[in-house]
């Protein structure tokens, strides 16, 4: 009996990581991956994305020398497709930037100002959802030629309205009465009022639909470059990989299948972030 | 007889409003020519009942609201328009309690922080000196420092409340507007926000403007006492005195419908019909169609507010001396 011992093991504590439900870790780990292949694009792509390889041809995935095959020319799927995911993300990134701050000034320029500035912020609003996207950019690339930063810039147009809406019709809540009004009331400047205040407590809700807009700006990318007016070979994109491996489907499939499911996860991810984040940003809901 | 702090010559505030799809806007006169002043530390109830417009009088009083007549002086000093720099400095000295104190306070900051932002916003002293007022004004409302550290959906109704005062009461201010600041809460809580309003009152020598429709709670807040209906004061006057002997047929309701233990329900003037609509104003006194003691003339003559008794008004042509020569009944 004098042999027991009460005391408990001592366990070393585990370092407590918050649970995350599995589909968000995998997200989490996907997107994570493509933003370190992205700033890595050069280091770890075994070639270059244009660098011919003449006598290995439309060769299998799996060779030892080219994990994903070869597409027409000899070029490295692999590394055309690592190159593919900076170029995207590049564009998705910069143009969801821009979109959300664009859309979110004027929703608030809209909501402060009221009359005739709300007006003109809903017209356009208006114009932007009722005119069809693609056909904006089509008429712009045509004039203007095609660029990566007017690229960027031209997608970062795509879906503001949705932000302005959204920042427009919480401003306007929050100022009618309840927290804004009584921050007003203390002697705030208007500055103070949307960046203190009305801007953290609508950010969950454009972050969500910012993690909308998203995947939408890599499949609108997709298919300018798709029908060859976004990304210009020999640059290459997600969508401009899988435009010009088409004619290759039956033959080589494998030339477009690997970007096309890069989109499928990276868009997939980005949603089930954006719908994560939503709740956890909430101090109420924890 | 000091210069008041706040005097109130003749406000109004009208806002249009569509009936239907097609209707055409219709005026409302929300708040109706309401004069009153109010010295340095002196608290003034205003009662009333649902859109009898005394909300939107605490607003136009404070500027949140322009005034589509009449003028409102501070100090001395006529009220800047609203979001210019000048009123937003003017903020510092006249604060406001509202009625939902959880709508009131910005859900994704902790209480200390939203209590410190009108010396943030003011820059009121220095990094030390914000973090000790706060400390201060928590242990003033009667909050310790871990409800600071708490989200307002952490708090109770009064709790709220309570960070709400401690926030309006951050710059030291001299006039503060309570628009309802009790209804939302729990009726136990009701009693310990009320104690603490008066004695922080008396405490701070602040001037207030107490807005309710409860009679109680205004007769134990104020020491005057102003009943508004539709848009208009319709009787004014030292708060027990008004209360014991309501002059104004329809002071003399709402006092009735007051519960009293100990007293007979049995005599209560009950109105009947309902509240009028302010789009639809009757002719005359607006409280005619309701008045158990209408005349024929309430139906033509509007009364004017006059003074009664020393430091009683009231707007009613049963004691109007003065719109009253030609009185058919004296006859």
């Amino acid at each position: 009996m004098a042999d027991v011992s009460l005391e408990v093991p001592r366990r070393a504590v585990p370092l407590r990581l918050p649970r995350l439900p599995i589909a968000v870790s995998l997200a989490l780990v996907w997107v994570g991956g493509m933003i370190v292949v992205a700033l890595l694009a050069d280091a770890i792509a075994p070639y270059g994305y244009t660098a011919l390889d003449l006598k290995h041809r439309l060769s299998l995935p799996g060779e030892p020398a080219h994990w994903l095959g070869t597409d027409e020319l000899g070029r490295d799927v692999l590394s055309r497709l690592i190159t593919s995911i900076r170029i995207s993300l590049i564009i998705a990134f910069g143009a969801t930037l821009i979109s959300a701050t664009l859309g979110t000034t004027l929703g608030f320029l809209a909501a402060h100002f009221r009359g005739v500035v709300e007006q003109i912020v809903l017209m356009l609003a208006d114009f932007q959802a009722s005119m069809p996207f693609l056909i904006m950019a089509l008429a712009v690339l045509a004039f203007f030629g095609n660029t990566l930063p007017l690229l960027v810039c031209l997608m970062g147009l795509y879906g503001w309205e949705r932000y302005a809406r959204i920042a427009r019709g919480l401003a306007v809540a929050a100022g009618s009465q309840g927290y804004a009004a009584a921050v007003r009331q203390l002697g705030a400047s208007p500055f103070r009022v949307y960046a203190r205040h009305i801007l953290p407590n609508i950010a969950s809700t454009l972050i969500v639909s910012m993690t909308l807009v998203f995947p939408e700006v890599i499949l609108m990318e997709s298919g300018l470059s798709f029908l060859g007016l976004g990304v210009q070979p020999p640059m290459t994109s997600l969508g401009n990989m899988v435009g010009y491996g088409r004619e290759y489907i039956t033959r080589a499939p494998w030339i477009m299948l690997s970007p096309a499911l890069t989109i499928v996860f990276t868009t997939l991810a980005v949603s089930v972030l954006g719908d994560w984040l939503r709740d956890r940003l909430d101090p109420t809901l924890r | 007889m000091t210069a008041p702090l706040v005097s109130v010559d003749g406000i109004a505030r009208h806002y249009a409003m569509r009936r239907g799809l097609l209707g055409r806007p219709v005026e409302i006169r929300a708040v109706d020519g309401v004069s009153f002043t109010l010295s340095a530390g002196e608290t003034l109830g205003i009662v009333g009942e649902s859109g009898s417009g005394k909300s939107t009088t605490g607003r136009v009083v404070l500027g949140l609201e322009p005034a589509d007549a009449g003028s409102v002086a501070f100090d001395g000093a006529a009220m800047p328009a609203a979001g210019t720099a000048t009123w937003r400095r003017q903020r510092a000295r006249m604060q406001m309690i509202f009625q939902d104190p959880l709508g009131a306070l910005d859900r994704r900051l902790p209480i200390a922080p939203q209590v410190r932002e009108p010396l943030d916003i003011h820059e009121i002293g220095d990094e030390k000196a914000r973090a000790a007022r706060v400390a201060d004004l928590l242990d003033r409302v009667g909050l310790s420092a871990d409800h600071g550290r708490r989200f307002p959906h952490e708090l109770s109704g009064g709790q709220r409340q309570r960070a709400v005062l401690a926030r309006a009461l951050a710059t030291k201010p001299d006039f503060l507007v309570c628009d309802e600041p009790i209804s939302a809460l729990d009726v136990s809580i009701q009693a310990q926000v009320v104690n603490l309003l008066v004695d922080l009152q008396a405490d701070l020598g602040l001037a207030m403007l107490f807005i309710s429709h409860d009679l109680r709670v205004v007769r134990q807040v104020s020491r005057r006492v102003a009943v508004m209906y539709l848009g208009r004061i319709v009787e004014e006057g030292d708060a027990d005195d008004l209360f014991a002997r309501p002059v104004h047929p329809y002071t003399r309701a709402l006092v009735s419908a007051a519960p009293t233990p100990g007293r007979r329900m049995a005599d209560r003037v009950v109105l009947v019909g309902d509240p009028p609509d302010p789009a639809d104003r009757p002719s005359g006194c607006a409280f005619h169609p309701r008045c158990p003691m209408a005349m024929s003339r309430c139906r033509e003559v509007e009364p004017r507010l006059t003074e009664v008794a020393p430091g009683r008004r009231a707007a009613c042509l049963l004691v109007d001396a003065a719109a009253a020569e030609p009185r058919e009944g004296a006859r």
